[in-house]
């Protein structure tokens, strides 16, 4: 347990849940207002690396295991794929959102972005997390048989 | 009512309409699903058959195209210049399915071959990085959109990076060539898009048949050749054009020896491809710079590269070093069948990709099978080698033989063609005389280091300690395939001839075969 740093740690509990919060917003909001899959990836990415950062790696590992940061990487993009997967099926081309709704094409272009946008939100959060889990745990110093 | 009649446009697309996106959409969907299941057992199987399935689209959509025409197909439904293209025609369908038959080859050689060099844990993801590294390359061929080039040749960059330093569980020294390699590809792929974005500002489009539509009308200016200088100069560091090489030999010696094996086949081809594309359908020949940049610049350089890289090829003590800069020589054939700038220099250039493609990856399968019984492709390690295992030997012997060009194997087709080409020009421009005798000479340097091979395998003494025993059969029929295959097309030499000059063809053309039909797909 850390007992120093009380203030930063009080201040990030506050924070990491308006950061989900906000990443939410950023994706679910994005077609109207700035924003978007990109976007609100990170800033969910944010979240944890805060409680990493103020917690100990450790303690954010526990909150989101590294397996599973892995599998929403790759989650998210078969999200996407998968989208324009069931587009096809429904006899259109590739990631032709009209597919969704024939015939009210702007709804189905409308649905068919929400979805791929949060496959894009998906993985950037598994990978940001994950670049983050790579070079915050790498071992400190190089042992001599390494060379 | 608007609505209404949007729906009665709209006629069902079946599979047969979504090949070209298969093509590239099977290995790339495969990536994610062999890390969600997260299991090894299912990772090459998976990988394998994803594969075989693009191996068979590749073929489906070459039977369509071979006699000329294109096959256009639109993502989400945007109609091009604006959405993103695929678009196929034989020059494409060619290049497509050399990568995905090395592609469908290497796997069970691989099966065997990683398990020896790499440590258990990372193989579910390196199968993911290699077909990533697939759908780049298949992607970065079959598309029509010149950004979309691009993110396609970051894909298969990135994932090689991976590939090329998981070499590094063997020997560290991957992780410094894997490094260099990202450096240089880097800067290679920013030059590319700094031309794209230069193509981009002088035309504002991206789709490569626009953009060849709208440079032939609007003529060259200056934003137009620097786009093309930086357009060329990126892909080259990719094709490891002569000066730009140097990433290469070590990052293909020290890569795990599967991936030596698919990168030597396919990566280099397929830059090769996109810089054939630039140079011949979005510019043309017609214009001065573009025919300047050929015959001033690519000729020489070709030249250079075919004689340095072969004679440093020479003196290489390390055989997957050797087959390395030989490789460079090899690209430098290709190029300057290019430079030649004919039918003939066209097609030999295409078909020697192919050729080098067959004969490379067979002679890398067979460092690989040494390293597996060896530990190591240092000649003084597999010295002997060829008496304990003949079967595998045999085929090395072939692939040899096949880079060397001697008659009765695919790569003499290939130098033969180019040789004629070069004579064709030679009637009007007498230095061509010496490109051609360049071609023949540079030869006689293959000859030399494939001979030290086999010098090393079959008359030199055998480390005694190193039990007689060919290669498991997971390897054995892959290189056997590749080997029957150089001598196949060395005899029946029309089915690949015929391709790659109607390939050839659709480039001298022009404007990404605008001037084609589009074929219909639907059986309907």
């Amino acid at each position: 347990m850390i007992f120093h740093h009380l203030i930063l740690r009080v201040v990030t509990k506050l924070l990491v849940g308006t950061i989900i919060l906000f990443a939410l917003y950023v994706q679910f909001h994005g077609d109207f207002s700035p924003g978007g899959g990109f976007q609100a990836g990170v800033i969910m990415a944010v979240a944890f690396i805060l409680y990493g950062i103020v917690f100990s790696l450790e303690a954010a590992k526990k909150v989101f295991p590294e397996w599973l940061v892995h599998k929403l990487s790759a989650l998210g993009v078969l999200i996407y794929a998968g989208t324009g997967i069931v587009t096809m099926i429904l006899g259109y081309d590739f990631l032709d959102y009209d597919a969704f709704s024939p015939l009210h094409p702007t709804h189905g272009q409308h649905w068919g972005l929400l979805i791929i946008e949060f496959g894009v939100g998906v993985t950037v959060t598994g990978v940001m997390v994950a670049i983050y889990y790579a070079f915050a745990g790498r071992p400190p110093c190089i042992s001599d048989e390494e060379w | 009512m608007a609505n209404i009649a949007h729906v009665a446009e709209h006629t069902a697309r079946d599979l047969i309409d979504h090949l070209p996106l298969l093509q590239v959409l099977v290995p790339f969907c495969t990536a994610p699903v062999i890390v969600l299941f997260g299991s090894r057992r299912f990772a090459w199987p998976l990988a394998f058959i994803s594969s075989v399935i693009s191996l068979v689209i590749s073929v489906m959509l070459m039977m369509i195209v071979r006699e000329g025409g294109y096959i256009s197909y639109t993502l989400g439904g945007w109609a091009p210049p604006l959405g993103i293209e695929y678009r196929i025609d034989a020059t494409n369908a060619f290049v497509l399915m050399l990568i995905s038959t090395i592609g469908t080859l290497v796997l069970p050689f691989a099966y065997t071959s990683i398990k020896n060099e790499i440590r258990n844990r990372d193989h579910t993801l390196l199968y993911a990085c290699w077909m990533l590294c697939f759908t780049g390359l298949l992607g970065m061929v079959a598309t029509g959109d010149a950004f979309n080039v691009f993110v396609f040749l970051e894909i298969s960059s990135l994932s090689t990076y991976v590939l090329v330093a998981q070499g590094a569980s063997k020997d560290r020294r991957a992780l410094t060539a894997a490094y260099d390699y990202l450096i240089m590809g880097t800067i290679g792929a920013t030059f590319f898009v700094i031309g794209l974005g230069m193509l981009y500002m002088a035309t504002g489009t991206l789709n490569l048949a626009d953009l060849a539509d709208r440079i032939a009308n609007q003529g060259a200016n200056r934003t137009v050749r620097s786009g093309f200088a930086f357009v060329i100069v990126g892909m080259g560091l990719k094709v490891a054009i002569f000066p730009l090489h140097l990433w290469l030999p070590k990052a293909y010696t020290f890569a795990p020896s599967a991936v030596t094996v698919f990168l030597s086949a396919t990566a280099t081809k397929a830059a090769l491809y996109v810089v054939m594309r630039f140079v011949f359908s979005v510019y043309n020949p017609d214009f001065s710079f573009a025919k300047n940049t050929l015959e001033i610049i690519f000729l020489p350089l070709a030249i250079i590269a075919m004689f340095s890289a072969s004679f440093v090829a020479v003196f290489q003590v390390n055989m997957k070093k050797m087959l390395a800069y030989s490789s460079i020589a090899q690209v430098g054939y290709m190029l300057l069948g290019i430079a030649i700038l004919n039918e003939a220099g066209l097609t030999a250039s295409l078909l020697h990709m192919f050729n080098h493609g067959f004969a490379k990856a067979l002679l890398f399968m067979g460092a690989g099978v040494l390293v597996l019984k060896t530990g190591g492709s240092f000649y003084l390690q597999i010295s002997g080698m060829g008496r304990k295992m003949p079967i595998t030997s045999g085929a090395i012997v072939i692939g040899g033989l096949s880079l060397i060009g001697v008659p009765g194997t695919a790569g003499f087709l290939s130098k033969w063609l180019l040789v004629q080409a070069a004579l064709e020009r030679s009637a009007d421009n007498s230095l061509f005389l010496v490109v051609a005798l360049s071609i023949v000479l540079s030869s006689l340097l293959a000859v030399v280091y494939v001979w030290r091979i086999f010098e090393v395998l079959f008359l030199r003494e055998a480390d005694v300690l190193i039990p007689s025993s060919e290669a498991p059969i997971m390897m054995l029929i892959p290189m056997w395939i590749l080997a029957g295959s150089c001598v196949w097309f060395g005899f029946s030499t029309d089915l690949l001839y015929d391709v790659a000059n109607q390939a050839a063809l659709n480039l001298l053309e022009g404007s990404m075969g605008m001037s084609g039909s589009i074929l219909n797909l639907g059986m309907n």
